[in-house]
């Protein structure tokens, strides 16, 4: 196995998840569509770990952290989106500009 | 190194079976038009990535994955569809029209291309060494609690703040404005 294929199909991942989230108008799929782009930016951290073999693991430890910080985004991203489907009536991206000058 | 000694080598096969359902499920994920059905598609595109994480020896960071993502995000996803009343069936607007969408995968293509080029000039073909042993839990920990303790302890400032967060923003206002839109 080469490291180019895991790299390749990182970049895939994140090109797809950034066309998600440009395109996308309901806010949750926005957020699933930056998850891909995380899960993407995870494969690349721990695909370098092990081509390096770092003896203190250090790909996969920030693995961890953008594992434990997606959690902590999704949850008060979804906690967002609800507060302004509360006040709005509608969770469509197109439609937030309350704060547009 | 030709493609035919690439697929003589039988752990590329293995990566083509885990490869080719997760970047599929992730592209399903962006285009799909049933709401529910792209949330559960990301579920295949993560048990995919963390398949591959087992693939590669990370085995506490793939069944992290399983737990963290599957079992909690996912969910978190589901209910938040289900509370924002988006339409559950078949849905066109749930993309932007096709003349904002061919801008974004031009982007898209030319990001890929950049980076997939970038990579193939620095990289090509070197091989990535398997580890002998299928888990590297210990080192990790070893990791984290000695070089990475304080990053760590950050982390965990940021779910409490996180989780506070949550509970303020979703928590019922005691004293509603009368001026609300």
């Amino acid at each position: 196995m080469t490291i180019t294929q895991f790299i390749l199909l990182g970049a895939a991942m994140f090109s797809v998840g950034l066309y998600g989230v440009l395109t996308r108008r309901n806010a949750v799929l926005v957020l699933a569509s930056v998850e891909v782009m995380l899960a993407a930016v995870n494969i690349n951290l721990v695909a370098f770990d092990v081509y390096l073999a770092d003896a203190n693991a250090t790909g996969q430890v920030f693995a961890l952290f953008v594992i434990a910080l997606a959690a902590a985004e999704a949850g008060v991203g979804i906690a967002i989106i609800l507060m302004i489907f509360r006040n709005r009536h509608s969770a469509d991206v197109d439609e937030l500009d309350l704060m547009r000058y | 190194m030709t493609i035919g000694d690439w697929l003589s080598e039988l752990a590329n096969w293995a990566f083509l079976v885990l490869a080719i359902p997760t970047f599929a499920a992730s592209v399903m994920v962006v285009s799909s038009r049933n709401v529910v059905r792209a949330v559960l598609y990301l579920v295949i595109a993560l048990a995919g990535s963390a398949a591959l994480f087992l693939m590669l020896g990370a085995e506490f960071v793939g069944w992290t994955v399983v737990i963290v993502y599957l079992g909690a995000v996912i969910i978190l996803f589901l209910i938040g569809i289900m509370i924002t009343r988006a339409p559950l069936t078949k849905s066109v607007d749930l993309s932007e029209p096709i003349s904002a969408r061919i801008p974004a995968a031009l982007l898209s293509i030319v990001l890929f291309g950049v980076v997939a080029w970038a990579v193939v000039q620095s990289f090509g073909t070197e091989i990535i060494p398997l580890p002998d042993e299928a888990t590297r839990t210990a080192e990790l920990g070893v990791s984290i609690f000695s070089l990475w303790v304080i990053p760590f302890e950050v982390v965990s400032f940021v779910l409490l703040a996180a989780l506070i967060g949550g509970i303020v923003l979703a928590r019922q206002d005691p004293h509603p404005q009368q001026d609300r839109r």
